[in-house]
């Protein structure tokens, strides 16, 4: 009977440790397909294009000509945009609730802003479309027009529609979505910088502000960094938001903030399912590759500063 | 009570009546009446928990920064009473230096750590603040270790070196009074020994109170000696007469050891 | 000279606090900006949604376009979402609790580890269209055919990662001490995971599935290609199924009065099938801490 025991016993461990193991090079399986499987995907227009399709602009289904300058340049633009926005908020908010807030404010104001991240995309995107695009025209753009249309340069930066549909609202919506994101990690680094570094910096007589900006700030830099790099890989990915109120128009000839443009994603998430397998599939495959491949290097990025964070922690007493 | 006699040698810095203090329900300080000298060192001793450091933290109101924390009764640095002071508290630590259980350099270099707190309160052309950086660095016997190396990260340096980097951080905005909690329970006994000196040196010029949890540091270093014990002042006087002879039972007992 | 020097000190003082002010006025009005978006997201969502909601919404396929406002609702819609958000959990979670196990259990500071730790952060923060296309060139372009089943991968494919990462963490907090006093009886490595470590660290592993859950509950992106959608109801996998999230992007984006009215019903529905979801996590781990 016991001998039995420890025989099954054994053969369960070694199974259980198949199982885990096994699953575990299935997720590395994972990954190599997703690239490999992009890689296949978008070969025939990597043949025909090759690297100048990242330079190209154009769209052409016709005549089978296609670039992908304006869909790499309208996902940066809105990004880089909605990191604007969405830093300085998160990081007000993030100050807020590690130095402000009272104690029985902290946790429901915390949550509440981590449930701005739990609201589905789609919601941001239909919200975006019916509710806040009209309210951003009529009252935001609208009256920035009128303003703003003879002044030389910011007079083209507020030209085009005023409909409440284009890069601004897309990036507006973006810094809304990626703000939990920012200002929660903010939030927690903030809370590990040591009580009496903050102290002594307090105890020369520093106001709150002068506490945060000049000693907790450079204390947290690498995880803060880390923090926004998350929150660019969010607005960079992100589809159905921007697909709503982005406008969906390939266009490079206007720097105005008001125009319709179109991302990496809302050029796949509207071509994709009708596009002609052939050139354009292959195309729009490339895309999502390039896509693919900025994420990647926002998470290396991401990594690099957390190692760096890592091996300082060490260093301090 | 009793209230301890101000010495009569030194005119009376802080006068400490019948301050009480709380976290949250707890009170950790209970009607605690001290005069501390001016230009002399004082120094807090007593068990864990006894409130010495509790007590050091009222100084500089640095318990307010904690919600649930408060204080009642009056500290009177100079006649003015802190506690219900109209003056902004960051004026009022800008008058105290504190210094901590660990070293706490900010993430800036050197130069700049000195120069954060300088550059709070006065307007000083480069050189000046130059002359200011290396004259406190001169105070806390640090300039030679570091003149070649301002520009480093204060983190860079020794346990040791950091330590005297807050003092030096701590005079340069020429405060009037200095708080050291524990300012040598992180370091090796050389360090300690060259904080020491520095200890003795200061109090030409400001008055020092320091907390600590080592008798034979307290009678090393201090001129006048309270000893606490369960948010209580058990007993105050100088130095020598408390550690040679105790008034108290309870001081006695644990001066030697046989308690604590 | 000391005067002098109070009098700067003073009057520099005065500039500085009132520069706090301005700061800390700033950051309240952070704080507020974000409470103000989500109030008005979850206003709107209720107000209009409300509205759109009754019975119908749950038991009625969808209706064609340009019908009677009310007539119609959500149900193939939501039958199709509930059944491939169940079967990606079932399909995502094993793997992923499986992973997690061996990477905190079995190999913590390994090669392997290192690696699928790595490529598992890259899954986390790979955009959702892109496990989209994947699975469309796997598996829909095999089939020559979208289907149900391809929306479940995709959707497993987005469980995976979530649960392979709450997994090991939960893992790692158990104390070594419960590890070592359970090994210490002789038990063998698989009993003390499945029944000491992984039941100490039970609530934190659910709550990893629940968020994993609420998440692909919206996710629309995977679906597009995958799942498509389907204006019927159809029992069976391997055609386009009618789901709630693209259902909501069709029906939003079109002129029919009736589909846009339908398309806020279920907003409403999943926004707050979402927000429930986590603010039950949110409970569950609240709980552990306890």
């Amino acid at each position: 009977m016991r001998p039995n025991l420890k025989i099954s016993n054994a053969l369960a461990d070694r199974l259980f440790g198949f199982a885990a193991r096994g699953a575990a090079l299935l997720t590395l399986a994972l990954l190599s397909g997703i690239i490999i499987s992009l890689v296949m995907g978008a070969w025939p227009a990597i043949r025909e294009f090759g690297i100048g399709f990242l330079t190209h602009n154009a769209w052409d289904p016709v005549r089978e000509d296609f670039g992908g300058l304006a869909m790499i340049c309208g996902t940066l633009a809105t990004s880089f945009i909605a990191l604007l926005i969405a830093v300085p908020v998160s990081f007000g908010i993030a100050l807020f609730l590690t130095e402000l807030a009272p104690a029985w404010l902290k946790r429901p104001l915390g949550t509440a802003i981590e449930l701005l991240a739990a609201v589905p995309s789609i919601v941001y995107g239909m919200w975006g479309l019916m509710v806040f695009g009209p309210v951003l025209g009529r009252y935001v753009q609208q009256p920035l027009q009128s303003l703003l249309g003879d002044v030389p340069f910011l007079g083209a930066l507020v030209s085009g529609p005023p409909v409440g549909i284009g890069i601004l609202s897309a990036s507006i919506i973006l810094s809304i979505m990626i703000i939990p994101f920012i200002a929660s990690v903010m939030r927690d680094v903030f809370e590990v910088t040591p009580p009496l570094l903050k102290e002594s910096a307090y105890g020369l007589g520093a106001t709150t502000w002068e506490v945060v900006w000049h000693v907790v700030l450079p204390y947290t830099k690498t995880g803060v960094l880390g923090g926004i790099m998350l929150g660019l890989g969010r607005a960079l990915g992100e589809t159905m938001a921007v697909t709503f109120v982005i406008g969906n128009m390939n266009q490079l000839n206007s720097i105005s903030l008001f125009d319709p443009a179109n991302t990496i994603t809302s050029t796949l998430a509207n071509e994709f399912a009708e596009a002609a397998p052939g050139l354009h599939q292959a195309s729009l495959i490339y895309l999502g590759l390039v896509l693919f491949l900025i994420t990647f290097m926002v998470l290396i990025c991401s990594r690099l500063l957390l190692m760096r964070l890592k091996k300082n922690e060490g260093k301090r007493v | 009570m009793n209230i301890p006699e101000p010495s009569p040698a030194a005119p009376t810095k802080i006068v400490v009546r019948d301050l009480n203090f709380y976290y949250g329900k707890f009170q950790a300080l209970k009607s605690i009446n001290l005069d501390i000298p001016e230009r002399h060192v004082t120094a807090f001793i007593g068990p864990s928990g006894c409130g010495k450091s509790t007590l050091l933290r009222t100084f500089n109101r640095m318990f307010e920064l904690y919600p649930e924390q408060r204080a009642e009764g009056s500290i009177l640095l100079d006649g003015e009473n802190l506690l219900t002071s109209k003056q902004d508290v960051a004026l009022i630590r800008a008058r105290i230096g504190m210094l901590f259980q660990k070293p706490t350099p900010f993430p800036m270099s050197i130069f700049d750590n000195i120069a954060f707190g300088v550059k709070l309160f006065e307007n000083l052309s480069r050189i000046d603040l130059e002359e200011r950086v290396e004259w406190a660095l001169r105070k806390a016997a640090l300039w030679d270790e570091v003149k070649d190396k301002l520009s480093q990260n204060g983190t860079s340096l020794s346990g040791g070196q950091q330590q005297r980097l807050c003092i030096a951080r701590g005079i340069a905005i020429k405060p009037e009074l200095l708080l050291l909690d524990e300012p040598c329970s992180a370091l090796d006994p050389i360090s300690t020994a060259r904080i020491e000196e520095l200890i003795a040196e200061l109090k030409k010029d400001y008055t020092v109170i320091i907390v600590t949890h080592n008798m034979q540091q307290a009678a090393r270093v201090s001129d006048h000696t309270a000893y606490m014990y369960l948010g209580e002042l058990i007993e105050f006087g100088e130095t020598e007469q408390m550690f040679l002879k105790p008034a108290r039972r309870e001081t006695e007992d644990y001066i030697t050891g046989r308690f604590g | 000279m000391k005067g002098d020097r109070k009098t700067t000190r003073n009057a520099r003082f005065a500039r500085r606090k009132q520069f706090n002010r301005i700061a800390i006025a700033l950051s309240m009005c952070a704080m507020l900006f974000g409470m103000f978006w989500l109030a008005w997201i979850l206003w709107e969502t209720i107000s209009i949604g409300v509205s759109s909601l009754s019975l119908s919404l749950l038991t009625e396929n969808t209706p064609p376009p340009d019908d009677a406002i009310g007539a119609g609702g959500l149900s193939n819609a939501i039958k199709g979402s509930f059944l491939m958000v169940a079967l990606a959990t079932f399909v995502g979670t094993p793997i992923g609790i499986l992973t997690g196990v061996y990477l905190a259990e079995y190999d913590p500071r390994g090669k392997l580890s290192g690696t699928v730790r790595f490529i598992n952060d890259l899954l986390l923060s790979a955009p959702s269209i892109i496990i989209g296309l994947f699975v469309y060139a796997v598996i829909v372009v095999r089939f020559k055919e979208f289907s149900g089943w391809a929306g479940a991968a995709a959707l497993a494919l987005i469980v995976v990662p979530i649960v392979i990462r709450t997994t090991e963490n939960m893992l790692a907090l158990v104390p070594a001490g419960l590890r070592e006093a359970a090994y210490a009886l002789g038990a063998p490595k698989w009993k003390v995971i499945t029944r000491v470590t992984l039941v100490a660290a039970r609530a934190g592993v659910l709550t990893g599935i629940l968020l994993a859950v609420a998440r692909i509950s919206g996710e629309t992106a995977p679906l597009l290609f995958t799942a498509l959608n389907n204006q019927f109801w159809n029992a069976s996998l391997s055609g386009p199924l009618a789901n709630l999230p693209v259902t909501i992007l069709q029906f939003a984006m079109s002129p029919y009065e009736n589909w846009q009215q339908l398309a806020w019903g279920g907003v409403f529905l999943i926004t707050f099938a979402v927000l429930g979801l986590n603010i039950l996590a949110r409970m569950l781990s609240r709980e552990k801490l306890k």
